[in-house]
């Protein structure tokens, strides 16, 4: 029984671009590894944190919708929580009204960016 | 006695509170969910200090109070929001 997930994940903004890139496919491939399917993706690029984590005042965000069976989000937590590049993260599990609202979002954000092209 | 009551002046005008009919702003709009990735929208619910105003001031109702709350802290968890700041806004 699939459901549908939002997780976003802070990355440490000492990396590197190409490392940032790495660590991003290497949650995605574990989501899609494991017959997660993404529904959508954004990556808010580096932001400042409200307040400082492990001394650092600014981010990697990076935000990831997929379905996908409830098994597999224990094993993406234990990867976020393993891998060091990643000081916070949040998976969400979207209900009726999220999933329509994030449908809406997409929507509409895809039509700003073709309005901008 | 009742002379000296106007003899009393008021440096300002004591602004009475026009009563307003205080209502659910999710009720009325429709809003279904509240969204913890934005944090504009989620700043008209907490005062200066970055705390959760209570619903006799938003005037929400409870259910949507309940959403609000844990949008909040989610979005603090994600550190879009501050938990204790100084002029926020």
């Amino acid at each position: 029984m699939k459901n549908q997930y939002e997780t976003v994940f802070i990355a440490t903004p000492v990396l590197s671009d190409v490392q940032i890139k790495e660590a991003v496919s290497k949650f995605r491939d574990i989501i899609t590894g494991d017959g997660g399917e993404i529904v959508n993706e954004e990556d808010w690029g580096l932001r400042k944190l409200a307040y400082p984590i492990q001394k650092k005042s600014t981010g990697f965000y990076h935000l990831i919708e997929f379905t996908a069976e409830p098994s597999l989000i224990e094993k993406l937590e234990t990867q976020y929580r393993r891998d060091e590049r990643i000081i916070r993260f949040l998976t969400f599990k979207q209900d009726k009204y999220a999933a329509e609202y994030s449908e809406k979002r997409r929507n509409n954000l895809k039509a700003k960016s073709e309005k901008e092209k | 006695m009742a002379n000296n009551q106007s003899e009393i002046r008021y440096l300002t005008p004591p602004s009475v509170e026009i009563k307003k009919k205080k209502y659910c702003r999710f009720k009325k709009n429709k809003i279904k969910y509240v969204d913890y990735k934005d944090p504009e929208f989620l700043k008209k619910f907490l005062n200066e200090q970055g705390r959760i105003l209570p619903r006799r001031i938003t005037g929400t109702s409870l259910k949507y109070q309940r959403k609000v709350a844990k949008a909040v802290k989610r979005a603090r968890h994600l550190a879009m929001l501050p938990y204790l700041t100084d002029m926020l806004k």
